[in-house]
């Protein structure tokens, strides 16, 4: 079960996800992330400070949107993420694919 | 040591089956980041079996077997009467390619080599079982 709510801060949107993304719930992170660029929003973070666990599923979203982040000239730094989940992200090496950032400020730098 | 659990084929009981394999490996001592590991790739097999396997069929089921011991590490039967894809035999793809093509599967798999130290499927006449170990130190 997962919980993803999307704030207006300052430049950016803010996306933040609480909770476990896993086949049954991957849908919502997607169906969010979808809604955010359809927004016309340009800037992104993603607070994942309370995301407990991410399986392929959920990898799979944010991955299959890096495309489409170059092409529309979009820009998504996810951060907080906690060491467990963090782990997967670097077992598959996504972690070098994706943007990364250890705090809200480091990611808002990142902007 | 040796557990069992049978669930139905819902991809709503795979929380369940996260917390039924952690319970399990909590018990024996095992560090929370290879627990976090483990547990993903069970929920990833388990999550394969489901959706691709059974379209999500209530009325079918799977059922997971945790054998522990201190020579032997962890052994993790999931059996199924379903024909289950070779996972042994399955070519990790590129993950580049995986991105261009905006692909959202493709890579759970890949999660369950890397993690896991041996995977067998093993067939029977009436049912399948996808074995993984780890080689783990127990207490």
């Amino acid at each position: 079960m997962v919980d993803i709510k999307r704030i207006q801060e300052d430049s950016y949107d803010l996306l933040s996800v609480v909770g476990e993304v896993d086949a049954s719930s991957s849908i919502e992170l997607d169906n969010a992330i979808n809604d955010a660029i359809e927004s016309g929003n340009k800037k992104f973070l993603v607070d994942c400070s309370h995301l407990e666990y991410i399986s392929s599923a959920g990898l799979g979203v944010f991955m299959s949107y890096i495309e489409e982040f170059k092409k529309r000239d979009i820009t998504l730094v996810i951060y907080g993420l906690n060491e467990k989940v963090s782990n997967v992200f670097e077992i598959l090496g996504l972690d070098q694919l994706l943007s990364i950032r250890a705090s809200k400020d480091e990611a808002k730098a990142a902007l | 040591m040796k557990y069992s659990y049978k669930v139905p084929c819902k991809k709503e009981k795979l929380r369940d089956i996260r917390s039924f394999v952690k319970e399990v490996l909590d018990k024996h001592g095992i560090p929370e980041i290879d627990v976090s590991t483990i547990v993903l790739a069970i929920d990833e097999v388990c999550a394969n079996l489901i959706i691709h396997g059974h379209a999500c069929n209530p009325k079918d089921s799977i059922e997971l077997e945790i054998k522990v011991a201190k020579e032997l590490g962890l052994e993790f039967d999931i059996i199924d009467n379903v024909d289950m894809f070779d996972i042994a035999a399955y070519q990790e793809p590129n993950l580049e390619d995986i991105i261009k093509k905006q692909r959202k599967g493709g890579i759970g798999l890949i999660l369950v080599k890397r993690i896991m130290d041996d995977i067998q499927i093993i067939k029977h006449p009436k049912k399948n079982i996808c074995r993984l170990t780890k080689k783990i130190e127990l207490h």
